[in-house]
């Protein structure tokens, strides 16, 4: 009996540590994903012509692969001796695999990089310079929009040419919005500031709806059973706020910090605390989405549930509206703080890895994908706004015949200092670790913006001495 | 490490001599161990050694290490975050093992007394055949506050919206459920093995000298199946202080560091922050940790007897 059982326990016990040794590796599939991705057309190279060079080349949003991939084939219809394979992974993965893969010497040759990523992959000496390749072949940095180029630029290195540019505007359930009697101009013309929230609270004050039908402007509005949130957005924001509070925080005139890389930040602003508090007490109130309601599936997960009537969001998910919403939405421009209206301008670009065994061939790729021949083709799918001017006109035929009008993104990149630049920083993680909680418990109410956030700003600029 | 070094010569005494490390039978024991000898060796031993070393490096992944000496350990004593983690470990331990074994020894039990049956032995097990991400991301969607079915029975039953993972008060005792959820049926099951090997005749002796069920219990069964509990109590309190995947699904660790346990925190400085040294530093720590809890559990309930 005894020695049964015994052999039971341990079969059981060795079953359970082989699990456990499968489970316990959550962290390395990439290391088993990455080789696998470089080998497989490894496998393949004798069936392509001979002497042709492989390239990987990655990127992460499934909507704009097929895009890629048709500047891709263009591409090597015109390059027969450079193949290259493109891979999408969903963003989760992308960052860890690429990380995983740099480490075991497998990471793509390409790579759609993100600028709060690539300063550390920079400094680590994992990124081509491409400065030298730049000028040699005259490539005209003149094409890219405002200062999409400049973004990439460090010291008199180049780690990526752009590729696509996004900003904020307010997307808006017109269901929802014709219910409380707000009309479209209204919320286009919607005024913002610190004292009182402008009509711009007004107006999240006649779209939140509680289970009886009542408004937020009703005395008798019960805020612990609300059906419809004025406004939803992405979460607490980590450092940069970009669709959370960055177009709000920009407009009383605050700055994260003096500019690219500089290494003293704001957060301890009077306006930027003041802001936030704002957000919070928001939540509090219920005329923004709780943070506690948002964060599992996102925002615009819930915004096109229809639990909300707005949703601060950026122009990279146009399309994921249009696929997924189930109700008529429109695009609204944001609200006018105290310096007018502001939105971040961010933009992708592609790097090469440093340890590409084909940086000539790689070259060739990143300035054909950056290029206005498959800028054009970019735009024609009407999936993300492309770097240059001539790429953005083909999008906007491409929506317009989509029937979206996108017009709150672009008019936002078009006006006078209608825009800033994402916080690009060294130690972004270290940031991000640091401030993200605090801004967490200051939207759950369980601290004050002005109580906890010196402090973290503190913390912040201590990293960089 | 003493209760080792003392057993083992006790051990070779009771064998008798060396001579029976040459026996068939041990022969044919080394060959059917080494199979997970080797995957010991590769994925055990050679890692933690290796640890060890990189633990006294500044280590960013990328570029060579240096050695730093002490370095690292010396910071983890004055980080509030290793030490905040570690409370929130803790705190996770003591959500989790005593319901989760007191659950487990009820449905054995009954499971002993009232069914023996295979189909629902196999039912209890399955959440602990899924993958953890699997269950992770189940439960993600199941407790949604939007459009979670939890959330709309509670609702129907009048009650409020439930964010279950994203307040800070609630993220863990929610991932503690989880992970009761996943791992109750096969911690059942091992008591449940162990309840089997208990033989029927000590229970008629003891229902003829008029024991009730609830004195049969604690007189009988749980003297009897210590060594089943301690094992059961050794293993799981070493899973749960390792607690990850359903941590990196469903809250990472947030909100506000509610669930950032030793080894979210272990993982967040390895490879998002880059400081593969301290990283490692840390799973040390835990390591030590970890044989320090096991070795006094074994000693607090004598692992080696039961009560017979």
């Amino acid at each position: 009996m005894n020695r049964r059982f015994l052999l039971v326990i341990s079969v059981l016990t060795l079953f359970s540590l082989l699990l456990g040794a499968c489970g316990g590796g959550a962290v390395t599939p990439a290391a088993t994903q990455a080789p696998a991705a470089t080998q497989a057309p490894a496998a393949a190279a004798p069936a392509a012509s001979a002497g042709a060079v492989e390239l990987q080349y990655w990127l992460w949003d499934a909507n704009q692969l097929p895009a890629y991939q048709k500047c891709i084939d263009d591409f090597s219809a015109k390059n027969p001796n450079i193949k290259v394979t493109v891979t999408q992974q969903g963003w989760g993965d992308y960052w860890s695999n690429i990380q995983t893969g740099m480490i075991t010497g497998n990471a793509p040759d390409i790579f759609t990089n993100h600028l709060a990523q690539y300063p550390t992959f920079a400094a680590k000496g994992q990124l081509v310079d491409i400065e030298p390749l730049v000028k040699r072949d005259s490539v005209d940095m003149s094409v890219y929009i405002g200062d999409l180029a400049e973004l990439w630029a460090r010291d008199g290195k180049r780690f990526g040419l752009p590729k696509d540019w996004d900003t904020i505007a307010i997307v808006y359930n017109k269901d929802m919005l014709a219910k409380a009697g707000v009309t479209e101009e209204e919320l286009n013309q919607a005024t913002w500031n610190l004292d009182d929230g402008g009509t711009f609270a007004q107006i999240l004050g006649k779209l939140t709806v509680d289970e009886s039908g009542k408004n937020a402007l009703d005395p008798a509005f019960d805020k612990t059973k609300i059906a419809q949130y004025g406004l939803i957005i992405n979460g607490a924001g980590g450092n940069s706020g970009q669709t959370e509070w960055s177009w709000l925080a920009a407009t009383t005139g605050w700055k994260y910090y003096d500019g690219l890389y500089a290494t003293k930040f704001y957060y301890d602003d009077e306006r930027f605390i003041k802001t936030f508090q704002w957000y919070a007490d928001m939540m509090l109130a219920g005329k923004i989405m709780p943070l506690e309601l948002v964060t599992s599936l996102g925002g615009s997960a819930a915004f096109n549930a229809g639990k909300g009537a707005l949703h601060a969001q950026g122009s990279w998910m146009i399309g994921d509206f249009a696929n997924n919403a189930t109700f008529p939405f429109g695009f609204a421009r944001l609200p006018q703080g105290p310096e007018g209206r502001k939105s971040m301008f961010n933009g992708l670009a592609d790097s090469i890895w440093m340890g590409t065994k084909h940086p000539e061939e790689a070259w060739q790729v990143v300035k054909y994908l950056a290029s206005p021949d498959c800028a054009k083709t970019v735009g024609s799918f009407g999936v993300v706004f492309p770097a240059q001017q001539s790429g953005v006109e083909a999008a906007l035929a491409a929506y317009k015949a989509k029937n979206l009008g996108v017009s709150a993104f672009t008019e936002q990149a078009l006006e006078k200092d209608g825009t800033f630049l994402f916080p690009v920083t060294d130690n972004a993680s270290e940031i991000e670790a640091i401030l993200s909680p605090m801004l967490q418990s200051i939207m759950l109410g369980q601290a004050k913006a002005a109580d906890v956030l010196p402090a973290a700003n503190a913390e912040i600029n201590a990293l960089f001495k | 490490m003493s209760v080792q070094s003392s057993s083992i010569p006790k051990l070779a005494l009771q064998a008798g001599s060396t001579r029976r490390w040459r026996t068939r039978e041990t022969v044919w024991g080394l060959i059917l161990i080494l199979p997970s000898l080797i995957g010991f060796i590769a994925f055990y031993a050679v890692p933690a050694i290796r640890g060890v070393v990189i633990s006294f490096t500044d280590w960013d992944l990328l570029t060579p290490a240096k050695a730093v000496g002490l370095a690292n350990y010396m910071h983890l004593l004055k980080d509030p975050n290793f030490w905040r983690a570690l409370k929130v470990t803790a705190y996770y331990v003591l959500l989790n093992i005593p319901l989760q074994t007191i659950l487990a020894m009820v449905i054995a039990v009954m499971m002993s007394r009232l069914t023996k049956s295979l189909v629902i032995r196999s039912i209890l097990i399955i959440p602990w055949l899924m993958p953890s991400v699997v269950v992770g991301l189940l439960w993600l969607w199941l407790m949604d506050p939007n459009i979670g079915i939890l959330n709309a029975a509670i609702r129907a039953l009048g009650g409020p919206t439930v964010p279950f993972l994203n307040l800070p008060d609630l993220a863990m005792p929610s991932i503690a459920l989880i992970n009761i959820w996943q791992y109750v049926g096969y911690t059942a099951l091992l008591i449940f093995a162990g309840l089997q090997s208990i033989p029927g005749s000590v229970y008629e002796a003891a229902s003829i000298d008029g024991a009730s069920e609830l004195q049969m219990f604690w007189k009988v069964t749980v003297p009897l199946l210590r060594p089943v509990l301690v094992f059961v109590a050794v293993t799981s309190v070493i899973g749960s202080f390792q607690i990850f995947d359903t941590i990196a699904i469903t809250t990472k660790g947030g909100p506000v560091n509610a669930t950032k346990v030793l080894n979210w925190y272990i993982y967040e400085q390895a490879f998002t922050r880059f400081n593969m040294g301290y990283a490692t530093a840390i799973s040390m720590v835990l390591f030590l940790l970890l044989i320090f809890v096991s070795m006094a559990q074994m000693r607090l309930m004598r692992a080696g007897e039961s009560d017979v």
